[in-house]
């Protein structure tokens, strides 16, 4: 049989999908023990044991300089202002969207400088949002809506004008205004492409936060990931890694059920 | 009866390319008029022209003897082949919408009692189609046939004086087909809409129409085939027996006949 016609079946597919999990766990612990039977203070790759104190040091114990608990005071603030950027850069994306890719007049001006923008490396600017907004809370925000809004516009721009014509005029034919039209046709059909745009620059978001958080900040995911770096702190960094990754994964999957949830009728939720 | 549509010399030019080329005819209101003709002949254009989506070149449409608007609004309706109906509203909500969106402007929505009213009386008529199971599904879970009748009743809950139709059954079943044009023949006799239907189907075009309507190139130049646009070629007078009874019912006096349009006139 031709390998294309080949699937797996129940039970080999749960395998298949662990496999690769299994393997780089099984990778990473064996040349750990291998350096740690080396030289026991070894830090760069640090045993579960190892791992396992430090996650009970940041999590559940309280930090004897701030009183409280580290690695849930770095995510709150973090999600924060994960949270903050991806729902300004969301509303932002989609007026943008929504004008360049319904309105012709909007169109000519927005689409080309919509292009350009998208093209700004956002952590060059970076510098600038600091200078701007001083180095608070907002210009973090700011990073995170500068890198991805210009992105979701484009998108959204596209998806608006996937959107049949024939639509269009049937609306104008059952008594809409523009106003009326974008109410109750274009938005209610873009809000599900917007939640996917949203889980496909999740990605870069978290990049973002984290590149501002490093450079600075007095809590968050990342600014902790680069303060125990000075200590080659391996035994933080990788919890806290998989931790963002975790969040990140939740996140996915918690937007990809909303769509299906909240758009039943949307075809393309099923994906 | 008197001229409810004239086109009065009208062209329609994209650049080098010449479509339309000197069309006039005057219909009556309540005549069912086919168009058919090859493809690429301009009868979707002209269909195009009287929807409003196009404005001519050259020459005038007069609806009522005032100038057509030149945008599409609510005194016509259309039915697409494809993409006439809204994906993410129930079948109830794609025939309330048309309720809604001319008496709230600011929100395109209505609330409460008005909002009721609204959705019976959308109910009602999707009963009449044929779709009085289905009002809470989504188009996409009803069969092409099925989304066509919406599509149909979509457009007539505005009560509109022009239905044009651009070969909206070309993707149905033969046997589908049929069930169609018996609905579309019953909304047509009991209300007095003028219909424009483009098809590819000469039969179809002859058993629905009161009049049909052929557009082709009189004139062809093998070395320009840009050079010359289509004509309405035959403008033949069908089924006598429905313009007959058209003519009759328009005979009788207003209080007799509003009995029979007043499923429509109900809102």
């Amino acid at each position: 049989m031709r390998l294309i016609n080949r699937h797996p079946d129940g039970a080999g597919r749960l395998l298949l999908i662990l496999l690769p999990f299994a393997l780089v766990l099984f990778a990473y612990f064996t040349g750990s023990s291998a350096r740690l039977a080396d030289n026991p203070n070894d830090k760069l790759l640090p045993s579960a044991v190892q791992m396992t104190d430090a996650v009970k040091r940041m999590a559940f114990t309280e930090d004897k300089r701030s009183g409280g608990y580290l690695l849930w005071q770095d995510t709150a603030s973090s999600l924060q202002r994960l949270g903050m950027g991806l729902g300004i850069a969301a509303i932002i994306g989609l007026c943008l969207g929504i004008a360049a890719g319904t309105l012709p007049l909007f169109s000519a001006p927005l689409s080309p400088l919509l292009t350009v923008l998208s093209m700004v490396p956002p952590l060059a600017i970076l510098p600038i949002l600091f200078i701007v907004f001083g180095l608070g809370e907002l210009s973090k925000v700011m990073l995170i809506v500068i890198g991805i809004t210009p992105v979701l516009a484009r998108d959204l721009e596209q998806r608006a004008r996937e959107i049949p014509a024939e639509l269009l005029i049937k609306a104008q034919t059952l008594g809409a205004s523009t106003w009326t039209l974008i109410l109750r046709v274009i938005l209610p059909q873009l809000l599900p492409r917007l939640l996917i745009a949203l889980r496909l620059v999740l990605g870069s978001a978290w990049l973002f936060l984290i590149a501002a958080e490093a450079i600075a900040s007095t809590d968050g995911l990342g600014y902790r990931v680069f303060l125990v770096r000075r200590y080659m702190a391996m035994d933080v960094i990788l919890p806290y890694v998989v931790w963002i990754t975790l969040l990140a994964w939740l996140m996915d999957l918690g937007l990809k059920r909303l769509t299906q949830l909240a758009f039943p009728w949307y075809e393309g939720a099923k994906a | 009866m008197s001229a409810f549509i004239e086109v009065r010399n009208v062209w329609q030019t994209y650049g080098d390319q010449i479509v339309l080329e000197n069309l006039n005819i005057t219909v009556a209101e309540g005549e069912f008029c086919t168009l058919v003709g090859t493809s690429g002949c301009g009868k979707s254009t002209f269909l195009r022209l009287l929807l409003g989506q196009e404005v001519p070149s050259k020459g005038q449409i007069l609806l009522g003897g005032q100038q057509l608007v030149g945008e599409p609004d609510a005194s016509r309706g259309v039915v697409f082949q494809r993409y006439s109906v809204f994906p993410h509203l129930s079948v109830l909500n794609n025939v309330a919408l048309g309720l809604e969106l001319p008496r709230s402007p600011l929100l395109g929505r209505l609330f409460g009692r008005a909002k009721r009213d609204a959705r019976e009386q959308a109910a009602e008529l999707l009963k009449k189609v044929g779709l009085g199971h289905a009002l809470d599904k989504y188009p996409t879970q009803l069969s092409g046939g099925m989304q066509q009748r919406l599509a149909i009743a979509q457009a007539l809950i505005m009560q509109p004086r022009v239905l044009l139709l651009d070969e909206p059954f070309g993707a149905l079943d033969p046997g589908i087909r049929k069930d169609m044009h018996a609905l579309l023949l019953e909304l047509w006799r009991e209300t007095k809409l003028t219909v424009f239907m483009v098809t590819h189907d000469l039969s179809e075009g002859f058993t629905l129409g009161t009049r049909i309507l052929v557009f082709d190139k009189v004139r062809h130049d093998p070395h320009a085939p840009n050079a010359y646009g289509a004509r309405i070629t035959y403008d033949i007078p069908l089924n006598p027996d429905r313009r007959a009874t058209r003519a009759a019912v328009d005979a009788l006096p207003a209080h007799v006949t509003g009995s029979l349009h007043s499923v429509y006139q109900g809102a």
